[in-house]
C-alpha cells in the first residue's frame, strides 16, 4: 500500500466555479448553505435559551457547519451510516433530524426521539436515518464505526461508515484502536476529525506531539488528508474522495478538517480564561457561514432578497421548534424505568 | 447419549449456531488458525473461513467496540476475551456503550454483542489469569451476565444467548472446561435467561453456587449426606438479573442459606443474594445468611499454597455447612 502524506487539496480549473468542477448542482449548493444557516440560527437560539435559564445545557457546533454540511451531502442517505459526535448539529440536521427534535432534546421533553429525553442535548441518534447514538465519553464511537465497517465489508455491501470526532478525541486509546482495525482490515470507514483547535481549554499541542492529526494516518496504513474545514466546497471535495475510496474497497481515510470553535466549549465554559479575544476575532473572519454566503453570492446563487427570505424562514422554523418543545409535557417520571432490556425470546 | 465436556459443549454449540445463522461471526485474539488459546474455536476457521472467524489485533477495548458496531448493523458478533482478566480495557465499551445503547435511545438501537470470557482460578494462573469478574459486571443494568456450569446448561444457554437482543457477558469457568462432563442432547433445546436451576434437592439448607464452586458444593453436599445433612443446591445460572423466586422459595423451605463464590467476598454476588434473602425471607430464616468466598485481596496468587488458600473448595464449603447446620 502506498501511504500518502497529508495533502492540501487544490482545485485546478480556475475558469469554472469549484462546485461545478465537483459536479454539484447550484440548487444543492444553495441547499447546503440553507442547512448551515438553519443550524447556526438554531444553535444561537439554544445559547439564548440557556442564558435565559430555560434549558440546563448547550454544547454548540458553531464554526463547524461547513465540514458538517459537506459530510451530510457527501454521504449516501439511508445507505451509509454515521457515528456522529456532540458537535454535529448541522450534520444531523442536514441528514434529517428535525429542529423540533433538537429542541425537545434541549428542554428534555416527552417525545424527544433520540433518547426519550434521557441523554443531555446534542447526543444525536436516529436509527431510521442511520445515525448511530453517541455517548459522552469521547472517541468511543471510533472503534464502533470500524466494527460496523467490518460487518459491511463481510456482507459485501457498497456501504460506508463515517465517524466524527474532535482533535482531543485523538488522544484517546479508542482512536488508536479503531484506526488500527480499520487499517489492518482495509475497512470502508471515513474518520472525520473536526479539528477546532481546542479540547475545552487544551490546545492541540496538549493532545499530540505532531502538527496535524492527519500526520498520524501513515502509522495506520491509511492516507491522511488535511483540508480547510471552513470552506464547504473544499470540505465536500475532500470528504467525497474519501467516501469514494472506501466504497471502491480501497480502505479507510483519516480526514482532518481545520476549523475553529468560535464559541466556548459548552454553556458552562468561559473561554476567556484560556484564549485571547484577538485570536477568536481573527478566526471569525473565517466564519464558515460567512464564507459560504460569500461563495453563493459571488457565484450568483444568492442575492439579498433570497438571503432575507432564508433568514425569515429559519426564524420561523426555530420559533416553531422552540415553542413546540417549550409547550411539550415532561416525560412521566416512571418512564425512567423503561427500555433497559429488550423482550426475551420465547421458547 | 454420550457425555461431553464443558469446552466441547461450547465448541459444538458455536459450530451449530454458525451453521444455522450466517449473521454470527467470532472475533478474538488467536481464535482463527490457532483455534483459541483454550481451543474453543478449534476447526472453526477451517469450516467458516477468515470472514467469520477473525483473528483480531491485541486490543480488548476495540474487540468489544467492533462487536458493538457489527451488532448495531444487524450481525450477531461473538467476541472472545482471551482471559476475563484482560477485559478491563473494554470496561467502558461494555458498561457505557453496549449495555446502554437500548436505554440511551429509548429502544431505538440495541447492541446484542455476545462476549465470551474464560474466568476463574485454580489453574496456576496467578493474579492475571484467574480472576472472577462477575460481580463487577452484574452491577450493570442492560447487560446479561450468565455463567452456566454444566454441558447441558452451556449448550442451552449459549443457544439462547445468540437469540437475545441485548449484550451478554458469557462467563466460562476455565478450570471446568475439561474437568466437568455431562450429557447434553444433540437437539435444539434452549435454556432461558433469568432461570435458576435446582441442581440438588434437599431440605436442611440452601446453597447458592455457580461455576467451579457449583461442583465443589455438590461434592460437599454429597459428603454431608453421610452425616444425615440434606443440602439443596441452587445454580443461579444467570447472575444478572437473578432469578429471585427460585432462590427465595428454596430458602423459605430450608430456612438456612449459604452463598459460595470464588470472587472476593466484599460486594460479591453473595452480598446481593444475602440482601435479597434478608429483605424477602427474613421471617423464614433460622440462621444468619453465610458466605464462603475468595478473600478480599486484589487477585489470586500464583504459589500453589496461596492459591489453595484463596480458593474455596468442597472441604471449606462442607465445614461452613456444618456450622450453619448446627446454628
Amino acid at each position: 500500500m502506498t501511504l500518502s502524506s497529508p495533502t492540501k487539496l487544490e482545485l485546478t480549473a480556475p475558469t469554472l466555479a469549484p462546485h461545478v468542477q465537483l459536479g454539484l448542482h447550484d440548487d444543492l449548493v444553495l441547499e447546503m448553505y440553507w442547512h448551515m444557516l438553519l443550524a447556526r440560527r438554531l444553535d444561537e437560539r439554544m445559547w439564548i435559551l440557556h442564558r435565559q435559564h430555560q434549558v440546563a445545557f448547550h454544547i454548540s457546533g458553531i464554526g463547524h457547519e461547513a465540514t458538517q454540511v459537506a459530510a451530510a451531502y457527501a454521504l449516501k442517505r439511508g445507505h451509509d451510516f454515521i457515528f456522529p459526535y456532540y458537535r454535529d448539529l448541522c450534520l444531523t440536521l442536514a441528514l434529517g433530524l428535525t429542529p423540533r427534535a433538537m429542541m425537545l432534546a434541549m428542554y428534555g421533553k416527552q417525545g424527544e426521539p433520540m433518547s426519550g429525553a434521557r441523554q443531555m442535548p446534542a447526543h444525536y441518534s436516529a436509527r431510521h436515518l442511520n445515525i448511530v447514538s453517541v455517548s459522552s465519553p469521547v472517541a468511543t464511537q471510533i472503534p464502533q464505526a470500524a466494527g460496523m465497517a467490518l460487518a459491511m465489508k463481510y456482507q459485501n455491501t457498497d456501504q460506508v461508515v463515517m465517524t466524527c470526532f474532535g482533535e482531543g478525541s485523538t488522544a484517546e486509546g479508542d482512536f488508536h484502536e479503531g484506526l488500527n482495525w480499520a487499517g489492518i482490515f482495509k475497512l470502508p470507514v471515513i474518520f472525520l476529525c473536526q479539528n477546532n483547535q481546542y479540547a475545552i481549554s487544551s490546545p492541540t499541542d496538549r493532545e499530540m506531539a505532531v502538527q496535524n492529526v492527519a500526520d498520524r494516518a501513515p502509522a495506520y496504513g491509511m492516507p491522511g488528508v488535511i483540508f480547510d474545514g471552513n470552506d464547504f466546497i473544499e470540505s465536500y471535495h475532500a470528504i467525497t474522495q474519501a467516501i469514494e475510496r472506501a466504497r471502491r474497497g480501497e480502505g479507510p481515510t483519516l480526514l482532518e478538517a481545520k476549523m475553529y470553535r468560535l464559541v466556548p466549549h459548552s454553556s458552562d465554559d468561559d473561554d476567556r480564561t484560556y484564549r485571547s479575544r484577538e485570536e477568536v476575532e481573527a478566526w471569525k473572519q473565517r466564519d464558515p457561514l460567512l464564507l459560504a454566503r460569500k461563495y453563493c453570492v459571488e457565484n450568483g446563487l444568492l442575492d439579498d432578497a433570497h438571503q432575507a427570505e432564508f433568514e425569515q424562514r429559519a426564524r420561523e422554523i426555530v420559533d416553531d421548534a422552540d415553542e413546540f418543545a417549550r409547550n411539550a409535557p415532561y416525560p412521566p417520571p416512571e418512564e425512567a424505568l423503561n427500555g433497559v432490556w429488550g423482550e426475551l425470546p420465547k421458547i | 447419549m454420550s457425555e461431553i465436556t464443558n469446552i466441547e459443549a461450547i465448541t459444538r454449540t458455536l459450530q451449530q449456531e454458525m451453521r444455522r445463522d450466517p449473521r454470527i461471526f467470532i472475533t478474538g485474539e488467536d481464535v482463527g488458525k490457532r483455534g483459541g488459546v483454550f481451543r474453543v474455536t478449534k476447526g472453526m476457521y477451517e469450516e467458516f473461513g477468515e470472514a467469520r472467524v477473525i483473528d483480531s489485533p491485541l486490543s480488548e477495548l476495540s474487540l468489544v467496540a467492533v462487536g458493538i458496531g457489527a451488532a448495531l448493523y444487524g450481525l450477531r458478533p461473538i467476541v472472545e476475551i482471551q482471559f476475563a482478566d484482560f477485559i478491563a480495557p473494554a470496561f467502558n465499551q461494555i458498561v457505557q456503550e453496549a449495555a446502554r445503547f437500548r436505554y440511551r435511545t429509548n429502544g431505538d438501537w440495541h447492541a446484542p454483542v455476545l462476549i465470551r470470557a474464560p474466568y476463574g482460578g485454580g489453574i496456576g494462573g496467578g493474579l492475571y489469569h484467574s480472576q472472577s469478574i462477575e460481580a463487577t459486571y452484574s452491577h450493570i443494568p442492560g447487560l446479561y451476565v450468565v455463567a452456566p456450569s454444566t454441558p447441558y446448561d452451556i449448550v442451552g444457554m449459549l443457544r439462547y444467548a445468540l437469540r437475545v437482543d441485548d449484550p451478554v457477558l458469557f462467563l466460562e469457568h476455565k478450570k471446568t472446561y475439561r474437568l466437568i462432563k455431562g450429557e447434553a442432547p444433540d437437539d435444539d433445546y434452549m435454556i432461558p435467561f433469568c432461570k435458576a436451576d435446582i441442581k440438588r434437592v434437599g431440605s436442611d439448607m440452601t446453597v447458592i453456587a455457580y461455576g467451579l464452586m457449583l461442583h465443589e458444593t455438590l461434592q460437599a453436599a454429597q459428603e454431608l449426606m453421610h452425616e444425615d445433612i440434606n443440602v439443596e443446591v441452587i445454580d443461579p445460572r444467570t447472575l444478572n438479573p437473578l432469578d429471585r423466586d427460585t432462590i427465595l422459595s428454596s430458602v423459605k423451605k430450608t430456612g438456612k442459606a449459604l452463598i459460595v463464590h470464588e470472587d472476593n467476598l466484599t460486594l460479591g454476588l453473595g452480598a446481593e443474594i444475602a440482601a435479597l434473602i434478608a429483605s424477602e425471607a427474613f421471617a423464614d430464616l433460622d440462621a444468619p445468611v453465610m458466605r464462603v468466598a475468595g478473600p478480599d485481596v486484589p487477585a489470586m496468587p500464583y504459589a500453589r499454597t496461596m492459591q489453595d488458600f484463596f480458593m474455596p473448595n468442597a472441604q471449606k464449603i462442607a465445614d461452613a455447612l456444618r456450622k450453619l447446620n448446627a446454628y
